[in-house]
């Protein structure tokens, strides 16, 4: 069913939740709903003001119902980021 | 089910899922499943200035709650074949909700005179 979510084990995911936040773990594991656990979770916050800021979390299970979008790290481009320099607009929320 | 199939014939196209956070990707479609969450390869954000949040992601599974519009390449759809599915769809869904009206009826009956007694007093008198 949702076979999709299964070659991101053990990698590095970023979650752009309803709200706009990104948060960025490992990921441990999933079910129907799109329920994930992450594991050494940081959330990264984008402001247009200053470089982007790395909240470290722990463990989070983030509930299907806010998760927009599950992204697949590259690590290597991932590392190759200068996330200071990195300004942006926060994102909007999900609006249904 | 006619929307999940016709998505799985899209796959392997480029499309541009545009998200309810006004959001756009670029993408080759990987993977559907039936609440059309769609999977994407080799992504890129249409507007990348305005959203450096995906630069280090090529891979993304979007959640099909979360999806505003599918951008799809026009010569790969079969507009004609899509509305007699559709209308194939339509027909069978309002025959089926036909025999289960009538299914509903007779049930209704058979409980108004035999099981109506045992019925009555399984509920409690409240």
């Amino acid at each position: 069913m949702t076979s999709t979510l299964e070659t991101f084990f053990g990698k590095k995911v970023q979650i752009i939740t309803n709200d706009g936040r990104t948060l960025i773990g490992m990921f441990q594991g999933y079910d129907q709903t799109i329920n994930i656990i992450l594991t050494d979770a940081n959330e990264r916050v984008y402001s247009s003001f200053q470089g982007v800021q790395t909240v470290p979390l722990g463990v989070y299970m983030v509930r299907g119902d806010n998760i927009a979008v599950v992204c697949e790290v590259n690590e290597e481009l991932d590392s190759g980021l200068d996330l200071d320099s990195i300004k942006a607009e926060p994102l909007r929320p999900i609006v249904h | 089910m006619l929307f999940y199939s016709f998505f799985k014939s899209l796959i392997g196209k480029e499309i541009v899922v545009e998200l309810k956070n006004d959001m756009s990707l670029l993408g080759t479609l990987d993977s559907v499943d039936q609440y059309l969450n769609m999977k994407l390869l080799n992504v890129e954000v249409t507007d990348a200035e305005k959203f450096p949040h995906m630069l280090a992601v090529r891979n993304i599974f979007i959640r099909g709650s979360v999806i505003r519009y599918v951008h799809l390449p026009a010569d790969e759809v079969d507009v004609e074949l899509l509305q007699d599915a559709s209308r194939r769809d339509a027909a069978q869904a309002k025959a089926s909700a036909k025999v289960q009206a009538s299914q509903a009826k007779s049930q209704q009956q058979k409980g108004g005179h035999g099981g109506g007694g045992g019925e009555r007093a399984v509920v409690p008198a409240s």
